[in-house]
């Protein structure tokens, strides 16, 4: 089998290079479905029975916490290649991952806090699955923290690297906290098995704003990995060349 | 699909709720907004930083 596109793909240059053209593109649909959802989630969609409009957070809530989830699963996965093929590429993405997931995460409990409020009557509750979603914003800050423990950089993205790994067992706690304990928080509104409880006019918009956050990760990803690719990289002749303004990403 | 609110000033207000999602909305697009924004901010410092560390090295090299 030949393995010269995996590491092809473990190359730093050949990332930065690469995604160059991608930017523009995830830029325009991210920003595009973000605005499209959001703005039809707001305004267009039907108010709910029981909540009435303050259901409208979930438009934003409940795809900023798939996302939140896959970073993580990214982050783990990542420093798991890293560590097994001794690559360097992984642990960029994987050090990349820890900012934006403990961001989205602190947006995923300020908004459940928010949406809380007016549907609970609490804006806090530590139940199960707000618990193990704070559990996971620690996580993301023990990653950031062991990047930064260490002055040798390959400890620390190892340290990191088990770190995540050791948590990914945090997150099917929080996927089905909701069904093994009694908690404020609603069941899963969107199956992958069998149907969603959900009508059509409220589940279209959402569905736009899933995609939307999706393709704003990966926009944010490669944004935040080619940054530490240049970090990392400064000392090569490739990168000196970029600082010096010899060409955005092309191969001399 | 037709726009849920009366006027501008319902949908502000939401019947009461405006407040929660309103605060909710401006949290998350302006942590998106940072997001993308904060790395193309440390990629420009980083090619500044660069930069002048690469045209102090070529003076001293060539006093």
């Amino acid at each position: 089998m030949n393995w010269q596109w995996f590491h092809r793909l473990g190359s730093p240059r050949w990332f930065y290079e690469k995604t160059n053209a991608w930017l523009p593109w995830l830029m325009v649909c991210a920003w595009g479905l973000l605005l499209v959802g959001g703005i039809w989630g707001l305004g267009f969609a039907p108010e709910d029975a029981k909540q009435r409009n303050s259901f409208r957070i979930l438009y934003i809530h409940a795809p900023v916490a798939y996302i939140s989830m896959s970073c993580y699963y990214i982050m783990a996965i990542s420093g798991a290649v890293g560590l097994i093929w001794k690559m360097k590429l992984p642990f960029m993405v994987m050090k990349a991952c820890a900012p934006i997931g403990l961001g989205l995460t602190i947006v995923v409990l300020a908004t459940g806090s928010i949406w809380g409020k007016p549907t609970w009557g609490t804006w806090w509750e530590w139940d199960a699955r707000l618990t193990s979603y704070l559990i996971l914003s620690f996580l993301y800050l023990g990653a950031i923290a062991l990047q930064q423990a260490f002055q040798n950089r390959d400890t620390a993205d190892k340290a990191s690297a088990l770190l995540a790994l050791v948590g990914t067992v945090n997150i099917p706690i929080i996927y089905k906290s909701v069904d093994w304990w009694y908690t404020l928080h609603q069941p899963a509104t969107l199956k992958i098995v069998g149907k969603s409880s959900i009508d059509p006019s409220m589940l279209y918009p959402l569905f736009v704003m899933i995609v939307g956050f999706y393709v704003f990760f990966t926009l944010v990803l490669i944004l935040h990995t080619r940054t530490e690719i240049l970090r990392r990289e400064s000392r090569t002749q490739w990168v000196k060349e970029l600082v010096l303004g010899k060409g955005e990403g092309k191969r001399s | 699909m037709k726009f849920q609110f009366d006027s501008l000033a319902d949908f502000m207000h939401m019947d009461g709720h405006g407040v929660f999602v309103w605060t909710a909305y401006a949290l998350v697009y302006g942590i998106l907004i940072y997001l993308t924004v904060s790395p193309l901010i440390q990629k420009s410092n980083f090619l500044k930083q660069q930069k002048k560390w690469q045209q102090l090295q070529k003076d001293s090299s060539n006093p």
